[in-house]
């Protein structure tokens, strides 16, 4: 690893961690159920909408009407990206003329978009009108990232409030996450990134001429659609002088914006943030890695303010570095160490003060290896999914990274409040672990951890690792999963476990050779987004309107305190040995075998 | 469940029009006013047109160019509508052969020089539009450009040097090489 590699991720942990206090102070004002500045400054608005759709703010919901409203919300948010892409080619705003969905993509693409997932298992820049971005994807990002600190919030709730009923209202949760805090954030990030050359326009596609002429290879096809083969049993191709290119343009750089923001990942263009028009400079990177941790970092310490100690906060939030720097610096390392295949070439991998070297394939020359290598890392601990490298090609040690903190659960940062929610599960079960361990009732924020608690967070802990093994076994047996892969041996197998693993832990990155957009995999993928990303939420929800019924016990000389470094260590075991435990036996098969043979 | 659903779908309709159609008009009016340059695409204009993007890539055969990244879009390569990397793993014997094939492409280009090819230029970009190399590849390709162009090879490391952006800020991302910039330099010099 170069110097300039560890000071990027140097800077890039400071100014997070500076931004942590301001932005989550300002969060805990926003969801603060008493009156206050940020409340009062966006009331009127919130009071028309609340008018208009016919909501009491002043209500407060029990933990089931607060899921059915989520989910109503959300199944009406599903319809919509639906009824959008499938209806695009008669609705304005498609320059290019795209032609509606299939139906299997566009339950998928819904799914995916409703859930924070974002999987994509099409290109953006050859699919999708500006009107189906704008209005169904883009809207989709906002109210999903909006879901999630919604129900983190209610989840709070649940420790704060005592001998209660209610754990607050849906409607003024979601609409204050997107009115206070994800619009004017978003807005700013937009106009940073359209300064750094993200585009935002309505035009159509600009042609310009080439400089030198390309030359076309294309399999010939015969009527049927199939691919004619000659005498040889190879593709019959024809080729074609390629004189233009087409420069994809359109409102992208508001739609990025909230992609990282809200933990989303759905890239405008096909490469996500690998495209220059997506992610155009190292700082354009920089915004976007940090507006990935932005919110979850924040929310550590807005739930430590909403429950009356801080340093619960920060507990959680050292928690979560504790796992994520060391993975960091192994992803970077592994990149930069190049690839060993190449080893017998004349290639010269070195990092210099003239190259990155390393493993370039896959990667942008502006941002090398260290910002691809740390990108990889945040977005996949957090469930944003984004890319701006193809982790397919990353090393087999360097793609385990990716995969492994998906397989984790989400958790570490995560997505917006959904990271936290999982987290604060994860939490439950440590303390009922140490609970255990010296024979008292577990205790965590002033309330007792009984059978029903911790039946909920077992839940929503398992029901992400249940999907990804069970749906994994599922494609590698059926000849429709197989057939999607694109690379042999091992790694054809880590295609298939990384797709799983992400759909299942709402992430949405991919090793992008599987072709995923066949009739098997939308549907398989879906499943797993909707269940892993509504079970779990539900699952929470049930946690937190049990735990509001409770009183509040003051603490005891017995009582574990959850804010030291014992107990900061202990949750980092409990996470890293649900998910060691769980997927290794799976990552021997894929990764770590691949690593084996590439050093043999 | 009736009174809930009728707030759901009012709620998602006029959150559509505030964070679907308010927000967008809202940066695209900024950033038009901005930043209009690079919201349009950061659009090279020659004479009036457009000639190329300062963002996107093209793709380079010829001796007297500086070459691209290899790009693995299809049908045709820096396929702006079809942005792609490989996604060939790097234990895939067909990621090797490409490479291979790449060097060799190289060495009878310019038979001459026979330094280890930097990295990025035998390996496709993420993007498959990636707009620039390092300077190592840079360095590695003024030989031959001088030689074929008939120019001193200062000449056109003065012409590469004026293309390089360094680390932006000092620290960030990596310097690099602008080739696009670096030909039209070259062919107007």
């Amino acid at each position: 690893m170069t110097t300039f590699d560890f000071f990027q991720v140097v800077l890039y942990l400071a100014v997070l961690l500076v931004l942590v206090k301001p932005v989550g102070s300002y969060m805990a004002l926003a969801f603060s159920d008493t009156p206050n500045g940020v409340t009062r400054f966006g009331g009127g608005v919130e009071r028309v909408l609340y008018r208009l759709a016919g909501v009491d703010a002043e209500q407060q919901m029990g933990w089931r009407k607060y899921a059915l409203a989520m989910l109503l919300f959300n199944m009406a948010g599903m319809l919509a990206v639906y009824a959008l892409s499938r209806l695009q080619q008669w609705l304005p705003l498609n320059p290019q003329h795209f032609d509606a969905l299939a139906p299997d993509l566009a339950v998928n693409t819904a799914i995916s978009f409703i859930t924070n997932t974002n999987w994509q298992a099409y290109g953006g820049e050859n699919t999708m009108s500006y009107l189906t971005q704008m209005a169904g994807l883009a809207v989709q990002n906002f109210l999903s990232a909006a879901t999630g600190i919604a129900v983190l919030v209610a989840v709070v709730r649940g420790f704060t409030r005592h001998s209660a009923d209610s754990v607050g209202n849906f409607w003024v949760d979601m609409t204050r996450s997107t009115l206070y805090v994800l619009m004017p954030f978003s807005f700013v990030i937009a106009l940073l990134l359209a300064s750094q050359g993200v585009v935002q326009n309505f035009k159509a596609y600009v042609d310009v001429p080439l400089m030198q002429n390309t030359t076309a290879v294309e399999t010939v096809k015969d009527a049927a659609g199939n691919t004619v083969k000659d005498a040889a049993g190879k593709d019959v191709t024809k080729e074609s002088v390629v004189t233009t290119q087409t420069l994809p343009m359109g409102p992208a750089a508001s739609q990025i914006a909230i992609k990282h923001l809200g933990t989303n990942g759905g890239g405008f263009f096909n490469t996500n943030s690998a495209h220059p028009y997506e992610n155009p400079t190292p700082f354009s990177n920089f915004i976007e890695m940090l507006a990935i941790f932005l919110i979850p970092g924040g929310l550590c310490y807005t739930f430590g303010s909403m429950v009356g100690d801080r340093r619960q906060g920060w507990a959680i939030l050292a928690t979560m570095l504790l796992i994520f720097v060391p993975l960091a610096f192994g992803a970077i390392a592994a990149e930069q160490a190049g690839n060993p295949a190449l080893h017998g070439l004349a290639v010269d991998q070195h990092a210099s003060a003239m190259q990155a070297g390393g493993n370039m394939e896959g990667k942008e020359t502006r941002f090398g290896i260290a910002a691809t290598g740390l990108f990889a890392t945040i977005t996949t601990a957090a469930s944003c999914g984004a890319v701006n490298g193809m982790h397919d090609s990353f090393t087999p040690l360097g793609g385990l990274v990716p995969m492994w903190l998906m397989q984790l659960g989400e958790v570490i940062f995560g997505g917006v409040g959904s990271g936290l929610y999982g987290m604060l599960a994860f939490a439950v079960v440590a303390v009922f672990i140490a609970g255990l361990m010296v024979g008292r009732t577990p205790e965590y924020l002033g309330k007792k951890i009984e059978a029903h608690e911790m039946k909920m967070a077992s839940l929503a802990v398992l029901v992400p690792c249940a999907l990804v093994v069970i749906c994994t076994a599922i494609a590698v047996m059926t000849p429709a999963g197989v057939a999607a892969v694109a690379n042999p041996g091992a790694h054809g197998f880590s295609e298939i476990l990384y797709a799983v693993s992400s759909a299942s832990n709402n992430n949405g990155s991919a090793f992008a050779g599987l072709s995923a957009n066949t009739p098997f995999w939308n549907v398989l993928l879906s499943v797993c987004m909707y269940f892993s990303r509504f079970l779990l939420a539900i699952a929470m929800l049930a946690m937190a309107g049990s735990l509001a019924a409770k009183r509040h016990v003051p603490p005891s000389a017995g009582t574990l305190p959850t804010h030291t470094p014992l107990f900061v260590t202990l949750l980092a075991c409990v996470v890293i040995v649900v998910g060691a435990l769980t997927f290794l036996p799976a990552l021997a098969l894929g990764p770590i075998a691949e690593f084996l043979m590439s050093v043999r | 469940m009736g009174r809930l659903l009728r707030s759901a779908i009012v709620l998602l309709l006029l959150m559509t029009v505030i964070t679907g159609v308010l927000y967008p008009l809202a940066v695209t009016g900024v950033a038009q006013v901005l930043f209009p340059s690079k919201a349009n695409g950061s659009l090279i204009v020659k004479d009036g047109k457009p000639v190329g993007s300062a963002l996107i890539g093209q793709s380079f055969t010829d001796p007297k160019y500086f070459w691209s990244r290899p790009s693995a879009t299809t049908p045709q390569p820096n396929n702006g509508l079809n942005s792609s990397g490989s996604n060939l793993g790097p234990t895939n014997p067909a990621l090797t052969d490409a490479v291979k094939q790449r060097i060799d492409a190289l060495h009878a280009a310019d038979p001459s020089n026979t330094a280890p090819v930097p990295v990025d230029l035998v390996t496709a970009s993420g993007s498959g539009l990636d707009p620039e190399i390092s300077l190592a590849a840079a360095a590695y390709q003024v030989p031959r450009v001088a030689r074929v162009r008939g120019m001193s090879q200062a000449q056109v490391q003065a012409l590469v040097d004026a293309a390089t952006t360094g680390r932006q800020f000092g620290i960030l991302g990596e310097p690099r090489v602008n080739v696009l910039k670096l030909n039209m330099a070259l062919d107007g010099h």
